[in-house]
C-alpha cells in the first residue's frame, strides 16, 4: 500500500496544474466554479473544445483516440488540479465519462472512428436515455419499441428525466428491439442522433428551480443499423457495464466538488460563529471524515478496478457518497440559519449551499435509489435472496 | 500510489487470519475471560510462532521492520476473533519504548516484549506527579494492566517506564464489561520511573494504539456482518430465510456501508503514519472515531438480527458488542477524537 506520487506523477501535476490555473485566471474566467450544468452552456461547450485542444479532455483514453494513456495515479491527480483550479463541472459528463468508455469497451473500431472523435474532442454532448415512465428503478420493464426498416433502426417510446437532453447532440437509449420480450431480455444499445425530427425534448422544472432534466419523446426516430453497441437483444449487458463507469476515475472530480462545498459550510460557520459552536463541530467534523474516507475509498476501489467482479467499497460507494451529500446539504443549512432560505434577488435562484441542500435530495434517487443500492449489496455484496418479483 | 495490498501484505493477511480463525476460538476465549483476560497460549504461539509481534519496529531494536500497515492487519485479524491478548499494550508501550526510548532501555525490554515474555501495558496518566525521579498517584482504567510486567504512562509534558515488580507500584483489577481486556487500576507511590523522550514516545504511542483499536473494531465489525448473514441465511420465519425480508436486507447492507468506509479509514490512517503524511493526525483521528462507532453499531445490529439467542451469554454476540463498547471509550471517546478532527479542519474554537 502507498498513497504518496512519484516524483515523475508530482512533475505531471505542476503540468497540469499550471496549465489549469492559467485558463482559469486568463480566456474562461467567467466559468470559474460553476457547479451546475445549466449555466453558460456556449462558453462551457468552448472549454470542452479547449480542454480536448490541449489533450486534457479524456486523459484516460488511448492516445489513439485523443486521450494520453494517463495512469491512474496521473488521473487522481488532474482529477485534483482541475478541481483546485476552479474550474466548472463538466457539461459534457456523460459522454466523457459513461458513453466514451462504453463506446471504447463494445465499440467496434468503426464506431469508435465515428463517435469518439466528438466526444474526446468537445464537439459532442451527450445524454443518457434509459429511465421511462414505468421503468424507473425496475430499468429492465424498457417499453421504448425499436424495429429495423431497411438500414435504419426506427425508435418510438417515451424516456424521462433526460438530464441535458435540451442542448445535447446525441442519446444513448435502452429500447426492447425484440417483440415480445420482456425483463432484461430483448433490449438493445442504440446510439441516437437527437436532432432529427422524430425526437422531442420538453424540460422538467425541478425543485431547486432549474430545469437540468427533460422528457424525451421518440416518434419514428432513426439512426443507422450500425448505430447498435453490442449484440442485437444483449442491450442490458451494455447498460449495466456503463453505469460501472460511473464508479470511474470521475468519481474523484466529484469528490472535489464535494471538497468546496464542505469549504464554504466551514467558511459560513467561522463567518457567523457557529464554528465555536461543540454539536456544530462535532458535525463539520462527522462531514470532513466521512469525504475524506470517500476518497479512499474511492482510491482503493480504483486501485482494485482490475480485479474481478466489484468489490466491497465499489459496490457501497454510490450510497456512501450520496447520503454523505445529503447530511451536508443539511448541515449547510442548520449553519446558515434562517438566511439559506432567503434567495440573493428575485429570481428563484440559489447560491451554492441552498442549491446543494436542494439539489441532494436527488442525490439518493438516480443512479439507482438508495434503497436499491441497499438491495444491490445486500444481493450481490451478502449474497442474500433477491427480492421477489410481481407479474406485470 | 497504489491503494491496494502489496503480495507480502496479502499473504500476511491469509496467515495471521487463519492464525487467529483456528487458535482464537469461542472456547477458548471464553477460557480466558475466566482466567484474568488472557489466553497464554495463544500469545506465546503469536509471538513465537507467527513471528510478527515484533511488527513495526526495527530489526536493528529486535523487531520484523514493517510497519503500521502490517500493524493494522495483525490487530484486524485479532480482532475479528475478539481474541484474549494483550496486543493493544505491544502497540502501545512497545511502539513508545522503539520510538522514545534510550539503547539500553530498548535493549532492556523489547526483546521480552517481542518474545511474548514479558507483557505491556500503557495508559494516559495526567494525574501522575514525578519528584527525583519517583512517580506517585493513581492510574485509572489500565487495560490488561494487573498482567503487565512493564507500564508505559504519559502524562501532559513526560512519558515514564515502570516495572510491575517495583516496589512502589501496586495494582488493582476490577470485574471489567469486556473480559476479554479487563481493567485494572495502578497506585503508584514514589515508583521508580524511568523517562522516555516524551515526544516522540507519546506520538508513536498513539499511532500505535489507536491504529491497533480502529483495525481491531474493523475485524469485529466485519465478523458481527459476516456471522450474521451466515445467521440470516438459516434461520427460517413466516416460511422463508429471515434474510430475505428487506428490512433485515436493508440493515445488513448498511452495516457494510459502514464497514468498508472502516476499511479505508484504518489503512488511511495506517498508510499516514508509515509514509510520514502531514494528514497522520487526521487520519488517526478520523480511523479510531469512526471504527469504534461502526463496530459499535454492527454489534448492536448483530444482537437485534439474532432475536433471543443474540442475547444469550452462550451467544458470542455479546463478546463483539461489549468490545466495542470499550474500544469506543478507550484511548479517547469519539467526541473527543472528533473535536481533533475539528481542530485541525476548522481550528480552535474561541
Ligand atoms: C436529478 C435527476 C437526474 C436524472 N437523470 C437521468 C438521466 O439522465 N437519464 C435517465 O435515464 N434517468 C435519469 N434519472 C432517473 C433516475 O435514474 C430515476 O429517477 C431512478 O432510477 C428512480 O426511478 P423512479 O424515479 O421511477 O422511482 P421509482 O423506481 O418509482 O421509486 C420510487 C420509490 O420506491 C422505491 N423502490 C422502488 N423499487 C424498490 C425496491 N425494489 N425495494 C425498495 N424500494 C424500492 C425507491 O427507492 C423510491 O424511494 C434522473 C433522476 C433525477 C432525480
Amino acid at each position: 500500500m502507498k498513497l504518496g506520487f512519484s516524483a515523475e506523477d508530482e512533475a505531471f501535476r505542476a503540468e497540469a496544474a499550471d496549465w489549469l490555473q492559467g485558463q482559469m485566471a486568463g480566456e474562461f474566467r467567467d466559468i470559474v466554479g460553476i457547479p451546475n450544468l445549466v449555466s453558460k452552456v456556449e462558453r462551457r461547450k468552448e472549454w470542452e473544445r479547449q480542454l480536448a485542444a490541449h489533450q486534457w479532455s479524456c486523459i484516460g483514453w488511448p492516445v489513439e483516440w485523443g486521450g494520453r494513456d494517463a495512469t491512474l495515479a496521473q488521473q487522481v491527480i488532474f482529477a485534483e488540479e482541475y478541481a483546485r483550479a476552479g474550474a466548472p463541472n463538466r457539461i459534457n459528463h456523460i459522454g466523457v465519462e459513461l458513453a466514451g468508455p462504453t463506446i471504447l469497451a463494445f465499440g467496434t473500431q468503426e464506431q469508435k472512428a465515428r463517435y469518439l472523435p466528438g466526444i474526446a474532442g468537445g464537439t459532442q454532448i451527450w445524454c443518457q436515455g434509459y429511465s421511462e415512465p414505468n421503468a424507473g428503478s425496475d430499468l429492465a420493464n424498457v417499453k421504448t419499441k425499436a424495429h429495423l426498416e431497411g438500414n435504419e433502426w426506427v425508435v418510438t417510446g417515451q424516456k424521462v428525466w433526460t438530464s441535458l437532453a435540451h442542448f445535447s447532440d446525441y442519446i444513448f437509449v435502452v429500447a426492447r428491439s425484440e417483440e415480445g420480450s420482456k425483463g432484461p431480455k430483448g433490449l438493445s444499445f442504440l446510439l441516437m442522433a437527437m436532432d432529427q425530427p422524430g425526437i422531442e425534448v420538453r424540460p422538467i422544472r425541478q425543485m431547486n428551480g432549474e430545469a437540468e432534466f427533460n422528457e424525451t419523446f421518440l416518434d419514428a426516430a432513426r439512426c443507422p443499423a450500425d448505430a447498435m453497441l453490442g449484440e442485437r437483444g444483449q442491450g442490458w449487458g451494455v447498460a449495466m457495464a456503463l453505469l460501472g463507469f460511473e464508479r470511474g476515475v470521475s468519481t474523484l472530480a466529484q469528490q472535489m466538488q464535494f471538497r468546496n462545498e464542505l469549504d464554504a459550510v466551514i467558511e459560513a460557520a467561522r463567518a457567523n460563529g457557529k464554528a465555536n459552536d461543540p454539536v456544530t463541530r462535532q458535525k463539520i467534523a462527522r462531514a470532513e471524515i466521512g469525504l475524506n474516507l470517500m476518497r479512499y475509498g474511492a482510491l482503493r476501489m480504483l486501485s482494485n478496478a482490475d480485479a474481478a467482479g466489484l468489490d466491497g467499497a465499489a459496490l457501497t460507494y454510490k450510497i456512501q457518497w450520496a447520503t454523505w451529500r445529503r447530511d451536508l446539504g443539511e448541515l449547510a443549512m442548520e449553519v446558515l440559519g434562517q438566511a439559506g432560505e432567503i434567495a440573493a434577488g428575485e429570481a428563484y435562484e440559489w447560491s451554492l449551499l441552498p442549491n446543494t441542500f436542494l439539489f441532494s435530495r436527488s442525490d439518493t434517487i438516480y443512479g439507482g435509489t438508495n434503497q436499491i443500492q441497499r438491495n444491490l449489496i445486500a444481493e450481490r455484496g451478502l449474497g442474500l435472496p433477491r427480492e421477489p418479483r410481481g407479474n406485470s | 500510489m497504489e491503494f491496494a495490498f502489496t503480495e507480502e501484505q496479502a499473504m500476511i493477511a491469509q496467515t495471521v487470519q487463519t492464525f487467529f480463525a483456528e487458535n482464537a476460538t469461542s472456547e477458548r476465549t471464553r477460557a480466558a475471560m475466566e482466567a484474568g483476560g488472557i489466553d497464554r497460549e495463544l500469545w506465546a504461539s503469536f509471538c513465537e510462532e507467527l513471528g510478527l509481534s515484533g511488527i513495526g519496529i526495527a530489526e536493528e531494536d529486535g523487531g520484523v521492520g514493517l510497519g503500521m500497515v502490517e500493524l493494522a492487519i495483525v490487530a484486524e485479524a485479532a480482532g475479528s476473533q475478539v481474541s484474549a491478548i494483550p496486543l493493544l499494550g505491544l502497540a502501545t508501550a512497545g511502539q513508545a519504548i522503539a520510538a522514545g526510548g534510550n539503547i539500553a532501555q530498548k535493549e532492556q525490554w523489547l526483546g521480552p516484549l517481542i518474545s511474548g515474555e514479558a507483557i505491556a501495558a500503557a495508559a494516559y496518566a495526567p494525574a501522575l506527579k514525578v519528584e527525583g525521579g519517583r512517580l506517585s498517584g493513581t492510574v485509572p482504567f489500565v487495560a490488561h494492566g494487573s498482567l503487565a510486567d512493564l507500564f508505559v504512562f504519559v502524562g501532559e509534558d513526560a512519558a515514564w517506564l515502570v516495572a510491575a515488580e517495583d516496589a512502589g507500584l501496586s495494582v488493582v483489577s476490577h470485574t471489567t464489561m469486556d473480559q476479554t481486556r479487563p481493567l485494572a487500576t495502578v497506585t503508584l507511590e514514589g515508583a521508580n520511573a524511568q523517562a522516555l523522550n516524551f515526544a516522540p514516545a507519546r506520538e508513536a504511542l498513539h499511532a500505535g494504539g489507536w491504529i491497533c483499536l480502529a483495525a481491531e473494531a474493523l475485524g469485529g465489525a466485519q465478523a458481527t456482518l459476516d456471522r450474521t448473514v451466515q445467521y440470516s441465511t438459516e434461520r427460517m420465519q413466516f416460511g422463508r430465510p429471515i434474510g430475505s425480508f428487506q428490512a433485515y436486507k436493508h440493515r445488513l447492507a448498511d452495516m457494510m456501508v459502514l464497514i468498508e468506509q472502516a476499511r479505508s479509514a484504518v489503512y488511511w490512517a495506517a498508510c499516514a503514519v508509515d509514509e510520514g503524511a502531514p494528514e497522520a493526525q487526521l487520519a488517526l483521528h478520523s480511523a479510531k472515531s469512526f471504527c469504534a462507532d461502526t463496530y459499535f453499531e454492527c454489534a448492536g445490529h448483530m444482537i437485534q438480527l439474532h432475536g433471543g439467542i443474540g442475547f444469550t451469554w452462550e451467544h458470542d454476540a455479546h463478546l463483539f458488542f461489549k468490545r466495542a463498547t470499550s474500544i469506543r471509550s478507550m484511548m479517547g471517546d469519539g467526541d473527543w477524537h472528533r473535536e481533533q478532527v475539528a481542530r485541525l479542519t476548522i481550528g480552535e474554537a474561541s
